[in-house]
């Protein structure tokens, strides 16, 4: 029986001063961070102890430095926030890591909670900088130039399903997912065939079929092996592969459709063979042909359109599901099958659902009426301005507010998510124990949290079960528990 | 390949609520402009009827795009070229 997809997703966000001819990415970022006020001392550590980025999922250990600031260093990098996420500075970009949650739903009102986060942040620090500049801020994962930053996708993963296994059948499904999760983007980069138009932001950069890097060489499918729980049961799959979306209906489709491939692979119920004889190839060829006409080879000769194969694990997952499944599941199920129906027949049909699809039907409206072609510097500004994190300048959030944007939750839930943690997984304890004993906090990190509880003593409390601190586990122990020490008394009794 | 062809449905979330903190607010902004999508969905009204009604839709989405147009044109930023150029990014993950 699959375990419960616990998961999160990290979206690195391109950053920009304008008017700043010495723009220093990292120290834009160390102040965008620093100007989002909420924790009470500020002065909490991320608790790199507990790290290991370099252990690979095929079982061995990877050579290499890893990285741990400085006490000063660190906190100026790292805000852990009330609501159980992480916003902090990632190389040289902001990143907003989203509170564990464990359905698709909470996954888009967390996400999108994180770009109010930024944006706010954008306000504040832009309030600091010299007349004359200004600070912007753009969820999305390409400069057009050929240097890509992530948004990651994380799920919970059984450690009894052997790796290959996941590997097997997740790289089919990653190479064609695109076509409903894909953000879109004018041209292509990193020395692709040139194009007018492609679906996703990232396939561009994908160069391996498995592998543990995330910065060069980038792998369709990550090996990272840095469970942030009980590592003897389970694992972290880190997908590397997505776009950062920001339509909430793409977000949703692409998690819970995700979810429910990762479970029917735990659950052994993946029993065609789809692989592809260059996987590498085809996430390109895929990405290259907005029709989603083109075929790809299959390693058993063969040729499948991408909205084929997606319906081969439609298929596969409907058998799976029957009549058993939650609400979400179903709903899932029933978006996607609407979605590929749509692909197949005219992807325009999704110009309210699917990222790509409403950049691409913006882009070809506004073209035909100012007489543009593909080279025109104000298609290549539209494509960048529709992730803009500003309300009143972003496109997508334009296309929103025109009622252009099909939404699955609503701006109360988002604000909600601002301050307050999800109920249902560690992220509650995480959340209220900065809430309530902020300034006894010392370090946090996923899988713990520790404390100040006098001046010699620091204690550790471990969180090797995301599903464990839930309000239902905690809430009475936080309330009989007036201070931190107290916690720390209740918790060993 | 089996894909039903049922239109896009909104459901409420009907979730159990334990799953779903804090949110009762949610489903009166849901959908804002929800319309059967092109080419599809008919609702069971004869042909003639239903051409006319794809004519007046597609009046319908290109006054809808004209407006958008003409917002977006607003809001775009000046100087496309120059901003385009200096948006450089450090590569990430």
């Amino acid at each position: 029986m699959a375990i419960p997809k616990v998961m999160g997703t990290e979206i690195e966000y391109g950053i920009t001063v304008r008017g700043d001819p010495d723009f220093d990415p990292i120290s834009s970022c160390v102040l965008l961070v620093n100007a989002y006020h909420e924790d009470p001392t500020g002065e909490i550590l991320w608790d790199y102890d507990q790290e290991n980025p370099l252990a690979d999922a095929r079982g061995f250990q990877v050579d290499g430095e890893k990285y741990t600031p400085n006490q000063q260093e660190n906190i100026a990098r790292n805000k852990t926030l009330i609501n159980g996420a992480r916003f902090y500075v990632d190389h040289a970009h902001p990143e907003y890591s989203s509170p564990e949650v464990t359905n698709a739903r909470d996954l888009v009102i967390h996400e999108k909670a994180g770009e109010r986060i930024l944006e706010a942040s954008r306000r504040e620090a832009n309030a600091l900088l010299p007349e004359g500049t200004q600070m912007l801020l753009y969820k999305n994962n390409s400069d057009r130039k050929g240097n890509s930053y992530g948004a990651h996708e994380n799920f919970l993963m059984d450690r009894r399903t052997p790796f290959k296994q996941v590997v097997e059948h997740l790289l089919p499904f990653f190479v064609t997912r695109q076509i409903y999760c894909g953000a879109g983007k004018v041209g292509s980069e990193n020395c692709n065939q040139p194009c007018d138009f492609q679906i996703s932001q990232r396939a561009d950069f994908f160069e391996t079929e498995v592998a543990l890097d995330t910065m060069v060489k980038r792998p369709i499918i990550n090996t990272r092996d840095e469970p942030h729980a009980d590592r003897e049961k389970y694992r972290r799959l880190h997908v590397i592969v997505g776009d950062a979306n920001l339509s909430e209906y793409t977000i949703y489709l692409r998690t819970g459709v995700t979810v429910l491939v990762l479970s029917m692979i735990e659950d052994g119920a993946i029993k065609r063979s789809l692989s592809l004889r260059d996987p590498v190839l085809a996430i390109k060829e895929v990405s290259h042909d907005p029709t989603c006409k083109r075929e790809i080879q299959l390693e058993d000769g063969r040729r499948l359109t991408a909205v084929q194969l997606q319906a081969e694990y439609l298929e596969m997952a409907q058998q799976y599901v029957g009549n058993t499944d939650t609400a979400e599941t179903k709903d899932i199920l029933e978006k996607w099958a609407y979605v590929l129906d749509c692909l197949e027949r005219d992807p325009m049909e999704l110009d309210r659902q699917i990222d790509w699809v409403m950049k691409k039907a913006l882009i070809d409206g506004f073209m035909e009426r100012k007489s543009l072609g593909w080279e025109a510097s104000q298609v290549h500004m539209l494509d960048l301005q529709y992730h803009d994190l500003r309300p009143d300048k972003g496109l997508y959030y334009i296309l929103e507010r025109q009622g252009l944007a099909e939404r699955m939750v609503t701006d109360d839930e988002i604000l909600v998510a601002v301050h307050k943690p999800p109920e249902d997984t560690r992220a509650y304890f995480r959340g209220e124990c900065l809430r309530r004993y902020g300034s006894a906090v010392f370090g946090v990190n996923w899988d713990s949290i520790s404390f100040s509880v006098d001046e010699e003593t620091i204690k550790r409390i471990q969180m090797p079960e995301p599903l464990r601190g839930s309000k239902a586990h905690v809430e009475d122990l936080l309330d009989r528990s007036k201070t931190a020490a107290e916690l720390v008394k209740n918790l060993s009794l | 390949m089996k894909i039903p062809t049922q239109p896009h449905k909104h459901r409420s979330h009907s979730q159990d609520p334990s799953d779903l903190p804090m949110i009762m607010a949610a489903e009166s902004t849901q959908t804002q402009k929800q319309q059967p999508k092109k080419g599809g969905d008919g609702d069971g009204k004869d042909g003639s009827d239903g051409a006319q009604k794809l004519a007046k839709k597609g009046e319908q989405l290109k006054e809808e795009m004209d407006a958008l147009v003409e917002e977006i044109d607003e809001v775009l930023e000046e100087n496309a070229e120059e901003f385009v150029k200096n948006y450089v990014q450090r590569g990430g993950q």
